[in-house]
This record gives structure tokens, C-alpha cells and sequence, in this order.
């Protein structure tokens, strides 16, 4: 192992228990998290983010879940890879999400490796990372954290909660779990439960991590190994499901990477394999591969009817939030039927519901990415709820 | 499809009131209580739903089906999903709504009977617009003519036309009466939008409206 990626490993570690550049909640015996498992979590902490400033009346803030390896740093710099926030074109002064009107808070989700308590952070009980010991959590879990979180900050009802991908079951979660704290959601390119092929391709990323002998059967941060390779593949496989074969074709087509004709080696000739290779390699420099599973897990569990009889729509009955579902017309992780679904429900209970679908080659990942109709519709979504909240509009 | 009809609509320059509203969207505003729950089948850019939120203050909802429509509605705050007329409306719950309108996109769908029946399901009142397939230049049309009629407000060849079903005045009486709704109220509009005189018979409506609004309950 490199000096290089040893420190790197240092770093990331480090994030798990003292995250930099975040606010940290410890929460202590006296306020345990009673988990789905049927265990309690007792102490942990909440790592998180804020842009913007709360209004007088506690009225503005827009909670922002991140998605399956996202981070509270959703609208600044990096601290491991110092890179730009992931969405930082939809949060911002001025942006979508604006932190010049809005409040914005964004969490580093429980079973994450940023700062929140997961399986990378130290086990109180026995001074070493959790590893395996750390207990299943699920989307109602991380939900329920949260919350103990917005109470911890005196901040009672949200104006909005948004969030794709499992940011956007964490959204749905937040209008069933706590209807009265959530005045508008936005919910974008998820589902209300995972479908039997994301299962499948999580079990697939998972078994490539626990298939790397530098595992230890979770104990690599107690033994001082990585694995690296095992997490890497999973993000390679991931990726590939987060777009599409359209972006791909436009982006990669079968061009070849420096070099004029193919090696017959197994080197990544093509620019599409040298692409792969890259989105693994730097994953694992700001991930941890336990938290992987852990994240995966809690998407798997996720089936907002299971809670309800069996029936959405009766996790949202006699709801006052107002809605948006966005969902995008490549996107075949989370399709557009996904979605639909969502709206059906809401609309069988009645709720306040708008619901787009936006038209890009750009897959899943779209929410990601540079679409203007996204954001047309976000603003016009978030004005239109502040409106009727009656939150004054920037600077007036 | 249904969005493509609209803008021909207001192509045609059909006649707008004092505000620069249609007059039809006037006329269907009127019909609507103040505060009232409202959902517009096929509500296009959201104009009457504008409309209706700015003068009536009602709580309204669309279902639109092309993309371009629902992403102008949903960026200009109104609540409106994409969503197809025929299929969509069956999963609303009973009695949702006090007014679920359908403005000038009967003659669109491709099952009126069954649409009409779910608006009264899920709504107190159903508003319906349409285009009147009885009027004296489309008789004239198909009569004299000998083709299918092209006007103003239905601008389409046979071939190329969103229009799968259309209805006279009196043809949507017999389906009012066949889905057992009651009609409130019925206005017949001329070519240039005014409505006609209010005690003429139904045969001169039939003759000489362009367009009718009628607002529609369940029988009791």
C-alpha cells in the first residue's frame, strides 16, 4: 500500500468521528435513537451543514437529505476531496434553493462516514470503529435522527425538504413520519420502495466489497487494511446504473483512451473502462466501504407501504404538505413509472400535488447535473410554496 | 395533443374579455363558487387555473398531458401533474373536488362517456367547453361542401386532427342524460365568443352556438 492512499485512509477516517468544516450534534444517554432493529443507538452525533440564516420566525428552513454517497456538503468545498458541493448548482445564493431567502440545513445521514455516527465511527464501548457491530439502520431511522437533529436546533415545522435518490425517500419518509413538521416536499428521481433490480445491483456491489480480501469480514479499519478494490468495483457497477446507455454512447461512444488501436490486453483501452476505473478509484478515497453496505441496506429496506397496510396512499392520509415529484425520462434506475406511483398515492389522499417529468439522456444522475428545466421548476415550486407560507422573497 | 389544441385556440384569437382573458375561461370562472376545491382536466399552460386562483381564490389542481404544459404550470407554482385525462382520473377518490373542469378537451379523449362519469364521481360539478359540431358552417361544410369542416377555432385536417370525438349541443344532452347528470346551467357562445340569448331554444343554440359551456351535477 502506497504512503499516499494510507494517508488518504487516515483522513477519511478522521471524518467519521471529528468531521471538518461541520457542525456536530452529541447526542448522549439521556437522548438515545431508538432504531427499526429494534435496538438503541446511545451516543451518537449528527454531522451537518448550514447556508443561509434562520428567519426570526424559525419559518425558512429547507432541509436538504443527501443521496446514497452524498455528504452534509452539499453547497461548499469538500474537506477530503476539496472539491465543489455536489448541488452546489441548485443551492446558493440566488440559486433554486436560495440560500438568500431559505435556511438550508443538510445532514450527513446515520450509517454515513462524514461525521454522522456509522459503522466507520468509534464503537464507546469498545474504543475501535463499529464495523459489523454497527446495528441495521433504515430510511425511517436516518429520518427519525434527523428530526431529533431539527428539535436539538429549536426548529419545529420545515419549510421544505428536498432530496433525490434516497435524498428523495428520505423526503417521502419525512411527509409520512412527520406531516405537520414538513409544509412542502420535494421529492425527485426516487420511489416509495426499492424495486427488486436495485436490490439486485446493491447485493452485487456489496458482495464485490465483501469479496475483497482486505474486508477482514468488516475489521479492515481494525486491522489497518482497505478495500479498496472491492468498493471500487461496486462504484463501477453503481455508476453505470446511474446513467445511461445514451449518455454513455454521447459521452464515450467506443473511442479508444490515448491510444489509436486496441493493446488485445486487458488494459482499459476503451475511454468508457478508463472512466469506470477513475469514478472507483477516487470513491474510495472519500468513502468508507462498510458505510456502503450499510447505506445500500437501508435503501433495500425501504417500503413506505409495508408501514401502512400495504397501501401508500395511507401514508399520507389527511397530509397538508404541498408536493412536487420530479422524475427524468432516462433515468431506468428510478423510472418515470416510480414516480407516478408516488403521485397516485398522493392524489388518492388527496394532497396538494404537482409532478414533472423532464426529458434528458442524462439517466439518474440527471439530478445532479446541469438541467434547466429542473430548476426552472424547483424555483417556480419553492415560490409558489413561500408564497403561501408567506416567507418573504430575497432581500424584500 | 390537448396542448397543441389549446394554443390553436388562442391562435385563432378566440375573444378575450376586459382582463385578456378568454371569454369561454371567463365564462367556466363564473360558474365556479369562491373557495371552492377545482381540478382542470387538460389545463394546458394553467391560464383558468390562474384565472380561477386570482378571481376566485379556489384551491385548484390540472392534469396536463404534454410535458412543455405541466413544466410551465408547476415552474408558475400552480399544482398540476402530467397526466392523461383517460387513464388518470380513475385514481382520484370520490368526491374530491366541488368542480372538475374539462375545457375544450372532451372531443380529445378518447373514452367522453367514461371521463365524464369520473368527473361526476370525484367532483360535486362537472364544467365541460366543447366545441359545437352542429353549428350552421359546419353543416354547411360537410353538407354543401362535401369534406370534413375546418374553422377557425378547429383549425386541423381530418388526418392530422387531435379531435377523435366530436359532439353536437344536442349530442351532449342525450350523454348528460345517459350518465345521469343534471345541467345547472348551459351557455351557448357565437363566433365571436359572446353568449347567445339566454331563453332561445335549444335547436337555435344548436344552429348558431360555437361553443357551449354547460355545468353539470349528479342527480340526487
Amino acid at each position: 500500500m502506497a504512503d499516499v492512499d494510507i494517508a488518504l485512509d487516515l483522513a477519511r477516517a478522521r471524518e467519521a468521528d471529528a468531521p471538518r468544516d461541520s457542525h456536530v450534534v452529541r447526542f448522549g444517554p439521556d437522548r438515545p435513537l431508538k432504531l427499526d432493529a429494534g435496538v438503541e443507538l446511545s451516543p451518537f452525533q449528527i454531522a451537518y451543514k448550514t447556508y443561509g440564516s434562520l428567519n426570526a420566525d424559525r419559518s425558512n428552513a429547507v432541509l436538504v437529505c443527501h443521496a446514497l454517497t452524498g455528504d452534509q456538503h452539499v453547497a461548499s468545498r469538500h474537506p477530503v476531496t476539496g472539491k465543489p458541493g455536489w448541488w452546489e448548482t441548485m443551492v446558493g445564493p440566488g440559486k433554486p434553493i436560495d440560500t438568500e431567502r431559505y435556511y438550508v440545513i443538510c445532514p450527513n445521514v446515520l450509517g454515513a462516514c462524514m461525521g454522522t455516527t456509522g459503522p466507520a465511527s468509534t464503537n464507546p464501548r469498545t474504543g475501535k470503529p463499529w464495523g459489523l457491530e454497527f446495528p441495521v439502520i433504515t430510511i425511517r431511522d436516518m429520518v427519525r435522527a434527523q428530526a431529533m437533529l431539527l428539535d436539538d436546533l429549536g426548529i419545529e415545522t420545515l419549510f421544505a425538504v428536498a432530496g433525490g435518490s434516497m435524498g428523495g425517500m428520505q423526503v417521502l419518509q419525512w411527509a409520512a413520519s412527520f406531516p405537520r413538521r414538513v409544509f412542502a416536499a420535494l421529492p425527485i428521481a426516487c420511489a416509495t420502495r426499492h424495486s427488486a433490480q436495485n436490490i439486485a445491483f446493491h447485493e452485487v456491489g456489496r458482495q464485490a466489497v465483501m469479496a475483497d480480501p482486505e474486508w477482514r469480514g468488516g475489521r479492515y479499519l481494525i486491522e489497518g487494511t482497505n478495500p479498496r478494490r472491492g468498493l471500487a468495483v461496486a462504484r463501477m457497477g453503481a455508476h453505470i446504473t446511474y446513467l445511461s446507455d445514451a449518455a454513455l454512447h454521447r459521452k464515450f461512444g467506443r473511442k479508444f483512451q490515448d491510444r489509436d488501436n486496441p493493446t488485445f490486453t486487458f488494459d482499459a483501452d476503451f475511454q468508457v473502462e478508463s472512466y469506470l476505473r477513475h469514478q472507483g478509484i477516487s470513491f474510495v478515497e472519500r468513502f468508507d466501504a462498510n458505510s456502503y453496505l450499510y447505506l445500500t441496506r437501508a435503501m433495500d429496506y425501504f417500503d413506505l407501504a409495508a408501514d401502512y397496510n400495504g397501501v401508500v396512499a395511507n401514508a399520507f392520509a389527511g397530509t397538508q404538505t404541498r408536493f412536487c415529484v420530479i422524475s427524468f425520462t432516462s433515468d431506468w434506475l428510478f423510472p418515470t413509472s416510480e414516480s407516478r406511483a408516488i403521485v397516485h398515492a398522493l392524489n388518492a389522499a388527496g394532497a396538494r400535488v404537482s409532478f414533472a417529468e423532464i426529458v434528458t439522456d442524462k439517466g439518474h444522475d440527471a439530478f445532479l447535473l446541469e438541467e434547466p428545466e429542473l430548476y426552472a421548476i424547483v424555483r417556480g415550486f419553492l415560490d409558489g410554496a413561500a408564497k403561501a407560507r408567506g416567507l418573504k422573497s430575497a432581500g424584500g | 395533443m390537448l396542448s397543441r389544441l389549446k394554443r390553436d385556440l388562442t391562435m385563432a384569437e378566440a375573444a378575450r374579455g376586459p382582463g385578456g382573458a378568454r371569454v369561454d375561461l371567463l365564462l367556466v370562472a363564473d360558474m365556479v363558487a369562491p373557495d371552492a376545491r377545482v381540478l382542470d382536466v387538460g389545463c394546458g399552460d394553467g391560464e383558468l387555473l390562474q384565472l380561477l386562483a386570482e378571481t376566485r381564490g379556489v384551491d385548484g389542481r390540472g392534469i396536463e398531458l404534454s410535458r412543455e404544459g405541466v413544466n410551465e404550470c408547476v415552474a408558475k407554482g400552480l399544482a398540476v401533474i402530467q397526466g392523461d385525462a383517460d387513464t388518470d382520473l380513475a385514481d382520484y377518490p370520490d368526491d374530491t373536488f366541488d368542480y372538475v373542469i374539462l375545457s375544450q378537451t372532451l372531443q380529445a379523449t378518447r373514452r367522453p362517456r367514461i371521463v365524464l362519469e369520473h368527473m361526476l364521481r370525484i367532483g360535486r360539478h362537472a364544467i365541460v367547453s366543447f366545441p359545437n359540431f352542429g353549428h350552421w358552417r359546419i353543416r354547411l361544410q360537410v353538407a354543401i361542401g362535401g369534406h370534413m369542416p375546418r374553422t377557425d377555432n378547429l383549425p386541423y385536417s381530418w388526418w392530422d386532427s387531435p379531435n377523435i370525438h366530436f359532439c353536437t349541443i344536442k349530442d351532449f344532452r342525450d350523454l348528460c342524460q345517459v350518465v345521469g347528470a343534471k345541467m345547472e346551467r348551459a351557455v351557448a357562445l357565437n363566433a365571436y365568443g359572446k353568449p347567445l340569448r339566454f331563453n332561445a331554444p335549444w335547436w337555435f343554440w344548436n344552429l348558431f352556438g360555437e361553443q357551449a359551456v354547460f355545468l353539470l351535477s349528479r342527480r340526487a
